[in-house]
């Protein structure tokens, strides 16, 4: 089942030893499940869910000129951050179609780019190569000597307060800092993929197994679950965030994919602005819209949507969403009337069509 | 793992007993277990001819879809309307509460082409490693 060519985690042993169902995913074997995606979800959005995504590439870009750079290659701001701050973003190509989607770090002595794995040497010829980088700025790839631990959930910051001297409530969402972690050098990061609040734990690949025992040993106490890409993925489709290669791809714009928000048309020239200029101006493209099933199939990945009884687009990601009392939610790329809050559309599940509707992302907002 | 010695088994990992002219048909502990949370169960109506080595219906867990194939030929009789309500008694009990469809069997002679306990245990030890 395993291919050779896999790579591992510094946890894979971990996630064997602790019974994960292990999987191929971005080029990595990683651990799928657990106790069970439904447990691991409930303890993510009620207390704390472990996740480790060292599989994720982490570039480390120095030198004059990296934020002007940055900025000539993604649709939001670089240069705007503020020391410390994380900031989503999307690496576009000519087109407007995405390469990548990323979240960008400024940290104290250097700037951090979270590539997703799958897309890891994609965008590193990319960084190094295509995308004219200035001689001034080097790039580095961490990711085989790095690790990263998510923990995930409301009781992030009662359970890693504790070890360390980061005052964490000074870490506002969607920044960073150094710090140490139960003795570790860490770049804490209160960023996630998962709707909750949480942190995400930078560390060298060598401290990972004994931080990853010591939160499992302090977050008994708190609910603490390891959680899998199985949960991660179910949380972060209710919590409405793209996963690329389903809302996104080189084919899928940011605009498309619903994510004007992020995209800054004022900006400089960037690699495909003008072609999201011109889809902007056209409008009319088809677009990623929100599902909720009115009937109890689950709606999957790849299944064709129909609206007003013709062929309108396709199902993009799909899943019981147990935060919403295990209805059926789902994205779909489709043209913009059926993408339409309220539409009534059906989904063709195994030949027969199933009515369902369109909502607005996201599915789920936590309560803060 | 020691499998329930009362039934027959198919490399797809569904059982079926046979009593007489009847059968019961379900999935087995290792299917449930590599399937995770089951959340939807897609069953043949009653008076549906199944063929055996044919889906017969659809098991979804959060992550998956499965088909579901017939261990032997037969009419559908009964179906567990209990599991299609609440899915996940067919991950607690897969060989009891859980079962799927009960059918009159058309040829009881096709079981001796499915796998005895012993032999699906070997199956599902040789598929885990």
């Amino acid at each position: 089942m395993t291919n050779a060519t896999e790579e591992r985690t510094a946890l894979y042993g971990t996630h064997v030893r602790l019974g994960a169902k292990m999987s191929p995913f971005g080029g990595f074997l990683m651990p799928i499940q657990y106790s069970g995606i439904i447990d691991e979800h409930r303890a993510v959005r009620t207390a704390v869910g472990m996740f480790d995504l060292s599989h994720m590439g982490q570039f480390v870009v120095t030198g004059d000129g990296v934020p002007e750079w940055l900025d000539t290659l993604t649709v939001n701001e670089v240069a705007t951050m503020r020391p410390g701050q994380a900031r989503y973003n999307i690496f576009t190509n000519e087109s407007g179609g995405a390469l990548d989607d990323t979240i960008i770090y400024r940290l104290p002595s250097h700037w951090l780019v979270v590539v997703n794995a799958s897309n890891s040497a994609k965008m590193w010829a990319w960084l190094g190569g295509g995308a004219a980088k200035p001689s001034s700025v080097s790039l580095d790839d961490r990711t085989q000597r790095s690790a990263l631990i998510a923990l995930q959930g409301p009781r992030s910051v009662e359970l890693l307060q504790p070890l360390t001297s980061v005052d964490l409530g000074s870490i506002k969402y969607y920044y960073a800092t150094e710090g140490m972690v139960d003795g570790v050098k860490a770049e804490i990061a209160r960023t996630g993929y998962t709707g909750e609040d949480g942190f995400e734990l930078f560390i060298a690949a060598g401290d990972a197994e004994r931080l990853w025992d010591k939160l499992t040993a302090k977050g008994t106490r708190v609910g603490l679950r390891p959680a899998g890409l199985g949960a991660r993925d179910v949380l972060r489709l209710e919590a409405g965030m793209p996963l690329y290669g389903h809302e996104l791809d080189e084919t899928i714009t940011p605009l498309q994919a619903g994510l004007d928000w992020a995209v800054k048309l004022d900006k400089p020239g960037f690699v495909g602005k003008q072609a999201l200029i011109g889809q902007r101006s056209r409008g009319g493209y088809d677009r990623i819209a929100g599902l909720i099933m009115d009937g109890r199939a689950p709606a999957r990945a790849g299944y064709q949507v129909f609206y007003d009884g013709a062929a309108a687009g396709e199902i993009r990601s799909g899943s019981p969403a147990p935060a919403l009392g295990g209805k059926n939610i789902a994205t779909a790329l489709v043209s913009e009337k059926a993408a339409a809050p309220a539409a009534q559309i059906e989904v063709e599940i195994r030949g027969q069509r199933h009515p369902a509707h369109v909502v607005s992302l996201p599915f789920y907002k936590r309560s803060r | 793992m020691a499998q329930p010695t009362d039934r027959f088994y198919t490399k797809e990992h569904e059982w079926v007993k046979i009593d007489g002219a009847s059968g019961v048909i379900g999935i087995t502990e290792h299917a449930q277990s590599a399937l995770g949370d089951i959340v939807y169960v897609e069953l043949p109506k009653v008076g549906a001819s199944l063929e055996q080595g044919k889906p017969i219906g659809v098991i979804e867990s959060v992550k998956a879809v499965s088909d579901i194939y017939a261990p032997v030929s037969g009419t559908v009789t009964e179906v567990n309307s209990s599991v299609v309500d609440d899915p996940a008694k067919v991950n607690g009990d897969p060989f009891g509460d859980g079962w799927l469809v009960k059918i009159d069997v058309g040829d009881a002679g096709q079981a001796k082409q499915l796998l005895d306990a012993a032999a699906y245990d070997a199956l599902v030890e040789a598929e885990s490693h």
